[in-house]
């Protein structure tokens, strides 16, 4: 195969119905139809509304990326989908539709993982200077909170860790629900916290005491930030006293952002990485990136932020790393890969054809009727 | 009504993909002249995603050697079935049929089965189509014969019914309880909908059923 191949990418892993098309690094198109509308009057998002949505929209979504790609299904190299993590119901309507177009066009097929889609986005970014190794990186969204190792896009990526409860775009959502205000509660909670002090309320930063660090010393946990929200809120009420809601907001975020880029850049110091990539949608809040921003240079790290239609979910990160993948000489998946909901980051690709041997056994689990 | 199983007969030139993932994960490809070409299945309610593939890729390999046509049309059964398998079926379905060009027709998995019961020699009188809806619900349709188009003519539109009433509602009526929908019987289904002109469902999957979802409400106390 050719040193650009042309990637059709598939991303249905939470809310976004996400068609992507690259040719190598170039992105040619990033079509995002979104179902979030239909969660928010959920106040977050709903699985089974999310896998809904995300049939629907397949076929005008690719019909759309072709479009302004400006090229056709034939010309494809290959055709690429997210297998996990993120909802299996959801997942499976991606999975569905790639192997159908794979086998309708006779094209190889990448499964690929999620979270390594994030780190790929980053080497779509029109004319930026190549990614460096290793670099460590943080992923934050509405479905996820993991920050990694990146030695290699392709074959090394480690796990240091992750949040062991809500994600941070999920407490987002909660502490907005709690102010109500509407979902969902990342621009919600900006918005809230102009003119609000940020020292106002100190709030909890979570797995952050001494006793914590040794075991979770790279995890991540926002649920107690959110109930001590919520607590801080009914003591106030009871008293007779305002909410300061603008205080609040901007309290609580920053001890998300806190949190994130302490742990972050701790990592960068204890594995001697200069180097910090972020991404996910919640990297989407000002806050998060001016503080990043500021702590990493005093700490010497350069980082890197995709642009924000690439950092939130997106097909063309799945095609970018499938991209990468087949220019690395790696095999196509076999057709037997499923939908995994907690695919680990060190699987960045899923059922790459090893031998064949695997794939006759599965086929031989398809009776003839 | 017609009888038997074949109506106006003919439906010549269509070569259909049929897709159906309302039970198991079924796939099928009838030739110009009507015949099956190749119908493989998995049975099961897991596992759909991981089938589907190989399912394809069979049937298409099965083609060319007995029927050199191109395909014209991709058949989707769209249920009613459990939604997380349904959707893989009818999701690859729509995306062969992309990659192909040729439109897909929407057929309710009933359909099929019923249509496959008539041409094994089909019960004069009303029959019902039984399919297990989970969370001890059968879904159930009434056929009784073909339509003038040939297709299976429902005289009770698909209901959820509590497994518990089944037999209280049905009485007498005579009931197959379907466990597997075929691939091949989908297509036949769309061969006769497509030379009739006709549209037998819409593009939304036969859900039965709202989404689990609940609007919240005030957030709860989390204090003393
Ligand atoms: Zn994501």
């Amino acid at each position: 195969m050719t040193d650009q191949p042309l990637v059709l990418g598939i991303e249905t892993s939470c809310d976004e119905t996400g068609i992507g098309i690259v040719r190598g690094r170039t992105l040619l198109s990033n079509t995002i139809a979104s179902s979030m509308d239909e969660h928010a009057r959920y106040g977050g998002v709903v699985p089974e509304v999310a896998a809904r949505a995300h049939l629907e929209e397949m076929q005008p979504a690719i019909e759309r990326a072709l479009a302004e790609a400006q090229v056709r299904l034939e010309d494809l190299d290959a055709v690429a989908v997210t297998s996990g993590p993120g909802l299996a119901g959801a997942l499976m309507v991606g999975i569905g539709a790639a192997k159908g177009l794979a086998v309708s066009l006779g094209k190889p097929l990448y499964a690929v993982n999620h979270l390594v889609g994030h780190i790929a986005a980053d080497i779509l970014t029109p004319d930026s200077v190549p990614l460096e190794y290793p670099t460590i990186a943080l992923l934050v969204s509405g479905g996820h909170t993991s920050l990694l190792h990146v030695r290699d896009l392709t074959t090394d990526v480690e796990l240091l860790g992750e949040t062991v409860d809500d994600a941070a775009g999920e407490a987002f959502d909660k502490v907005a629900r709690i102010l109500g205000l509407p979902y969902p509660g990342g621009p919600e909670i900006d918005r809230a916290a102009v003119g609000g002090d940020p020292a106002a309320i100190r709030f909890p930063r979570g797995l952050s005491r001494a006793s914590d660090l040794d075991r979770h010393r790279y995890d991540f946990s926002f649920s107690g930030l959110k109930t001590a929200v919520a607590r801080w809120i009914e003591r106030e009420e009871a008293a007779g006293n305002p909410i300061p809601v603008a205080d609040v907001a901007a309290s609580f975020r920053e001890a998300v952002v806190d949190v994130l880029v302490t742990k972050a850049l701790a990592a960068c110091a204890d594995r001697g990485v200069p180097r910090l990539l972020l991404g996910g949608g919640v990297i989407a809040n000002r806050r998060l990136r001016e503080v990043a921003l500021a702590r990493a240079a005093e700490a010497g790290v350069t980082v890197r932020i995709p642009p924000l239609p690439l950092c939130t979910d997106n097909g063309a990160m799945i095609a970018g790393l499938a991209a990468e993948l087949i220019v690395s000489g790696r095999r196509p998946s076999t057709l037997a890969f499923g939908a995994d909901s907690t695919l680990p980051v060190t699987e960045i690709q899923v059922a790459e054809d090893s031998s064949g041997a695997e794939d006759a056994l599965v086929r031989a689990g398809a009776e003839v009727g | 009504m017609q009888g038997p199983a074949e109506g106006r007969g003919g439906y010549p030139g269509r070569v259909i993909l049929g897709v159906d993932t309302s039970l198991g994960s079924a796939v099928g490809l009838i030739g110009r002249d009507g015949r099956t070409v190749a119908d493989v299945a998995r049975e099961g309610h897991l596992g759909h995603a991981e089938a589907i593939g190989f399912l394809l890729e069979q049937v298409i390999a099965a083609a060319p050697a007995s029927d050199p046509d191109p395909l014209t049309h991709v058949a989707a059964g769209m249920g009613p079935g459990p939604f997380t398998g349904l959707r893989i079926g009818i999701a690859a379905a729509r995306a062969f049929a992309l990659g192909r060009g040729v439109p897909v027709i929407a057929v309710p998995s009933h359909h099929a089965a019923a249509l496959a019961i008539i041409e094994a020699g089909a019960p004069a009188e009303p029959f019902a189509i039984l399919t297990d809806a989970r969370r001890r619900e059968t879904a159930v349709t009434v056929y009784e014969g073909i339509d003038v188009d040939g297709i299976p003519h429902a005289v009770v539109d698909t209901v959820l019914v509590p497994q518990a009433d089944v037999d209280r509602k049905l009485g007498a009526l005579r009931r197959f309880e379907v466990a597997a929908i075929s691939g091949a019987a989908v297509a036949r289904v769309a061969r006769r909908a497509v030379a009739a002109g006709r549209t037998l469902t819409g593009s939304e999957p036969l859900y039965l059923r709202p989404p689990d979802a609940r609007v919240p409400a005030a957030p709860k106390r989390v204090g003393p």
